[in-house]
C-alpha cells in the first residue's frame, strides 16, 4: 500500500503564483480525476509533481510513502515510483523506442537494487503489452515519438506505464487528440494496467468521456490553482449538465 | 603475459620491420626545425631512390615558398614549426617511458578496456604485437589475390613503378603548404593496391599493421583500386593515440578506377595537444564509388575536408563526417565534392556535437563543372550544441556551372532542450544518461555506417567524452 500526499502546495513560475495551495492524497489502487477549464493549473500541477525545473515550489510538500520528494530531481521521483504520461510527449530523434524503454526500465530497476532485465524477457513482456494496446510491432524500431501521430504518442505513453509499472501514474490529458476508438483502447489499457498493478492514478481531463472507461474513485474540480470541489462521479455529471461556470473561483480584481 | 617474451618479440619486430641488422644500426633524430639538409638526411636514412629525394626537395622548396592558410582556425597561429622534430628514428620513439604518459590517457585506456600491450603501443611506448599473427595470416590471404598492403616506405623500395605512377598525382605538393610539408618529410602510412576484379572482404586495418610510424606525424597513404575491385580501409581506433609530437599532417591519395569501390573509414582520437592537419583526396572514375567515413573526436585542432573528384560518367561519392568538439578543441571538418562528369551523384552528411565550450565548424565545397549534366547532390549538415558556451559554424561553398542538375542543401543547429531532458529524466534516467541518449540518437545515422565493432566502441567513447558534461 503506497500513498502520495500533496500538502498545501504553492508554486510559481516567473514570480507568478500558479498553484495556490493544493492538498490531495492518493492511495494505491485509487483513481482520482482532476477536471477543470483551461488555465486552471491542471497541467502545471502534473509538471510540478514530476519535478519540472521551470517551476518553483514556494511552500507545501509532496510526499511519497512518507518521503518528501518536494526537492527531488525528476529521475529520483521516477525511481521512487512516480510516472507522468505527457500531454505532449517529446521526440528523441535516432533513439529506438525499444532501446529507450529498456534503458529506462533498467535505470528504474537499478535504483530499486534489482538486476537489469534480460533482453529476451524484456522483449516478451513488451510484445504482450504492445498487443494489448493494439500497436503494430514495427513501432519498436521507430525513434522515440518521431513521426508518431498524436494518437500513437498517447498510446506509447500508456505502453510506458505498462512497462515501468509505477506506484503512481499521472495521466495528463491522455484523452486529448484521440478519436473515439483510440480513446477506448488507451483508456481501457490504462485502467487495466492500474487495476493489475494497483497503481494509484491522477487523471487530468477536460471532458468526462474518458471517465466512461476509467471510473474514478474521486473527482476534483480545479480552478485558479486551487481544488474548489471534491466528490464522486456525481460531480462529473454535474459538470456535464451545467459546465464549469458554477464551480469557478471568482477572482476579484 | 611474459614480459621477457614481449621484449623479445618487440625487438624482433623492430629489426624485421626496418630491415636493420646490428652493423647498420645508427642513431638518427633530426634536430628541431626543418632545413634542406634534414630532408636529405631523411631520404638517405631510408636509402631512397633518387627520384624520391628529388621529389622531397622540390616539395621542400614549395613548402618554404607557400604561406600558411589564412582561413580556418585561429589555433593555426599556435603551431611553432621551428620547434618540431621532423623525423625521429622509430626505435627512439619507443624509448619513451610508460611513466611519462599522462594520467588522463591511462585512465581512458582503463575505461575503454584496452589490453595492456595495446596501451603501450597506442601511447607510443612499445610495439603492439598481439595483432601480429592476425596481420600475418591476413597478409598471406591477401597476397594470394595479388593485393599489396605494406607501409609506403616499403612500397617505394619494392614497387617503385606503381608508386611512381600514382604518388602525388592526386595531392601534388603545390596543393597547400601542409601537403608540401608532408611531401618533403613523409614517413610511413599505407600503400594499398587492389588488382582488377578483386574484392577484399574484410576491412584492411592500418591498426593491425605493426608499425610505430603508422601513427606517425607525416604519414603518406596511397590506395589504388583497379577496375571492378573493392576495398574498405580503416585507420585509427577509438583509444586515444598519445603523441608528444604536436603536429600531425598526413596526406592520403586514393584512385578508384572504373566500376571499383573504396571506403575509407577514419576514427581520429589524437591526444589533445595535437594539431591534426590532413589532406585527403580521392578520384573516382567511370561508375566508381568512393566513400569517406570520417570521425574526429581527438586533437586540439583538426582541419580536414576529405574530397572526391568524380571524373567519370556515373561516378558516386559519399562523405560522412562526424565530429565531437570538447573543451579547448576545434574540429574544423567537412568535405568537398567535384562533379566533373555527367550522371555523377554525391552525398555529404556531416554531424557535429559541441560541448563544454568546444567549437565545431562545417566547411564544405560542392562544385559542378560545365557539362556535368544530370549531376545530383545532397548536402546535409547538422550541429548539436550541449551548452551555451559551445559554438558551431558552417561554411558551405557551392559553385554550380551546369543547369541540368539536382542539388539540395540543408543545415540545422539544435540545442538539447530542457523539455527533452525533462521527458527522459521523468523515466528514471539521470541527466547524464538523458544527454548521452540524445547525443547517441543524433549521431546514430552515421554510427551505423561503421563496422559493428567500431560502432560499439564509438558509442562507448562518446559516452566517455560526455562524462561530467552536465550539472
Amino acid at each position: 500500500m503506497s500513498q502520495l500526499v500533496i500538502k498545501n502546495l504553492h508554486a510559481s513560475v516567473d514570480n507568478k503564483e500558479i498553484l495556490k495551495g493544493i492538498s490531495l492524497t492518493v492511495n494505491s489502487g485509487e483513481i482520482h480525476a482532476i477536471m477543470g477549464p483551461n488555465g486552471s493549473g491542471k497541467s502545471t500541477l502534473c509538471h510540478i509533481l514530476m519535478g519540472h525545473p521551470k517551476y518553483t515550489i514556494t511552500s507545501g510538500t509532496i510526499e511519497l510513502d512518507g518521503v518528501s520528494i518536494t526537492e527531488m530531481a525528476p529521475d529520483q521521483r521516477a525511481q521512487l515510483g512516480l510516472f507522468l504520461s505527457f500531454q505532449y510527449p517529446q521526440e528523441i530523434p535516432g533513439v529506438k523506442y525499444t532501446n529507450f524503454l529498456r534503458q529506462a526500465k533498467n535505470a528504474l530497476l537499478a535504483a530499486a537494487g534489482q538486476p537489469a532485465v534480460k533482453i529476451p524477457d524484456f522483449l516478451k513482456t513488451l510484445k504482450e503489452k504492445i498487443k494489448m494496446l493494439k500497436f503494430p510491432e514495427d513501432f519498436l524500431n521507430r525513434a522515440v515519438n518521431e513521426g508518431f501521430s498524436g494518437g500513437e504518442k498517447k498510446r506509447a505513453e500508456i505502453l510506458q506505464m505498462a512497462i515501468f509499472e509505477p506506484k503512481f501514474a499521472i495521466l495528463d490529458e491522455t484523452d486529448s487528440g484521440l478519436d473515439v476508438d483510440a480513446l477506448k483502447i488507451v483508456a481501457k489499457g490504462a485502467a487495466s494496467i492500474a487495476k493489475e498493478t494497483q497503481c494509484g492514478v491522477l487523471l487530468i481531463t477536460h471532458y468526462q468521456r474518458i471517465l466512461n472507461y476509467i471510473e474514478p474513485s474521486f473527482v476534483h474540480i480545479m480552478s485558479e490553482g486551487r481544488i474548489v470541489r471534491s466528490g464522486s462521479m456525481d460531480l462529473v455529471h454535474e459538470v456535464e449538465a451545467k459546465g464549469y461556470e458554477p464551480f469557478l473561483v471568482t477572482t476579484t480584481v | 603475459m611474459a614480459t621477457q617474451q614481449q621484449q623479445d618479440i618487440t625487438s624482433e619486430l623492430t629489426d624485421y620491420r626496418y630491415g636493420f641488422h646490428d652493423e647498420e644500426k645508427y642513431e638518427f633524430k633530426s634536430g628541431k626545425g626543418l632545413t634542406e639538409e634534414t630532408v636529405r638526411m631523411i631520404s638517405a636514412y631510408k636509402k631512397e631512390p633518387q627520384w624520391m629525394l628529388d621529389f622531397r626537395l622540390k616539395a621542400y622548396k614549395i613548402y618554404r615558398e607557400k604561406p600558411m592558410p589564412t582561413w580556418g582556425s585561429p589555433f593555426l597561429q599556435d603551431i611553432d614549426f621551428e620547434n618540431i622534430h621532423y623525423y625521429i628514428k622509430p626505435t627512439d620513439r619507443k624509448s619513451r617511458n610508460w611513466e611519462d604518459v599522462p594520467a588522463e590517457i591511462k585512465s581512458t585506456f582503463d575505461k575503454l578496456g584496452i589490453p595492456e600491450a595495446e596501451r603501450k603501443f597506442l601511447a607510443g611506448v612499445g610495439a603492439q604485437y598481439e595483432s601480429e599473427t592476425v596481420y600475418h595470416s591476413l597478409q598471406a590471404h591477401l597476397e594470394e589475390k595479388g593485393v599489396i598492403f605494406v607501409d609506403t616506405d616499403t612500397a617505394v623500395q619494392k614497387y617503385p613503378e606503381l608508386v611512381q605512377k600514382y604518388f602525388a598525382t592526386i595531392v601534388p605538393p603545390r596543393d597547400n603548404k601542409l601537403a608540401a610539408l608532408n611531401s618533403a618529410v613523409w614517413s610511413g602510412g599505407s600503400f594499398v593496391y587492389i588488382p582488377k576484379g578483386v574484392h577484399v572482404e574484410l576491412p584492411l586495418q592500418a591498426y593491425f599493421r605493426i608499425n610505430a610510424e603508422n601513427a606517425g606525424q607525416f604519414e603518406r597513404t596511397l590506395i589504388i583500386a583497379e577496375e571492378g575491385s573493392s576495398v574498405h580501409y580503416t585507420e585509427g581506433c577509438t583509444a586515444p593515440i598519445y603523441a608528444t609530437d604536436s603536429l600531425h599532417s598526413a596526406v592520403v591519395e586514393i584512385i578508384v578506377h572504373k566500376d571499383a569501390r573504396v571506403q575509407y573509414t577514419t576514427v581520429q582520437n589524437w591526444s589533445r595537444n595535437v594539431f591534426n592537419l590532413v589532406t585527403k583526396r580521392a578520384v573516382a572514375h567511370e561508375n566508381a564509388t568512393m566513400m569517406w567515413l570520417d570521425c574526429n573526436i581527438g586533437s586540439k585542432l583538426t582541419m580536414k575536408y576529405p574530397s572526391i573528384y568524380l571524373m567519370g560518367k556515373g561516378a558516386r561519392g559519399e562523405i560522412m563526417s562526424l565530429a565531437m568538439a570538447n573543451k579547448d578543441q576545434h574540429q574544423d571538418a567537412g568535405g568537398k565534392i567535384f562533379h566533373m562528369a555527367p550522371d555523377t551523384s554525391s552525398v555529404i552528411n556531416a554531424k557535429s556535437v559541441s560541448l563544454r565550450g568546444g567549437r565545431s565548424s562545417y566547411r564544405g565545397m560542392l562544385q559542378v563543372a560545365p557539362g556535368a549534366e544530370r549531376s545530383r547532390s545532397r548536402v546535409t549538415c547538422d550541429a548539436l550544441l550541449l551548452d551555451t558556451q559551445s559554438a558551431t559554424d558552417t561554411y558551405p561553398t557551392m559553385q554550380i556551372d551546369e543547369n541540368n542538375v539536382a542539388i539540395a542543401h540543408e543545415a540545422t543547429v539544435t540545442k538539447i532542450s530542457e523539455e527533452q531532458l525533462f521527458y527522459l529524466m521523468s523515466r528514471g534516467l539521470s541527466e547524464q544518461e538523458a544527454s548521452n541518449m540524445i547525443v547517441n540518437g543524433f549521431l546514430a545515422p552515421l554510427i551505423k555506417e561503421f563496422p559493428m565493432e567500431y560502432a560499439l566502441e564509438l558509442n562507448r567513447l562518446i559516452a566517455l567524452e560526455m562524462e561530467g558534461s552536465v550539472g
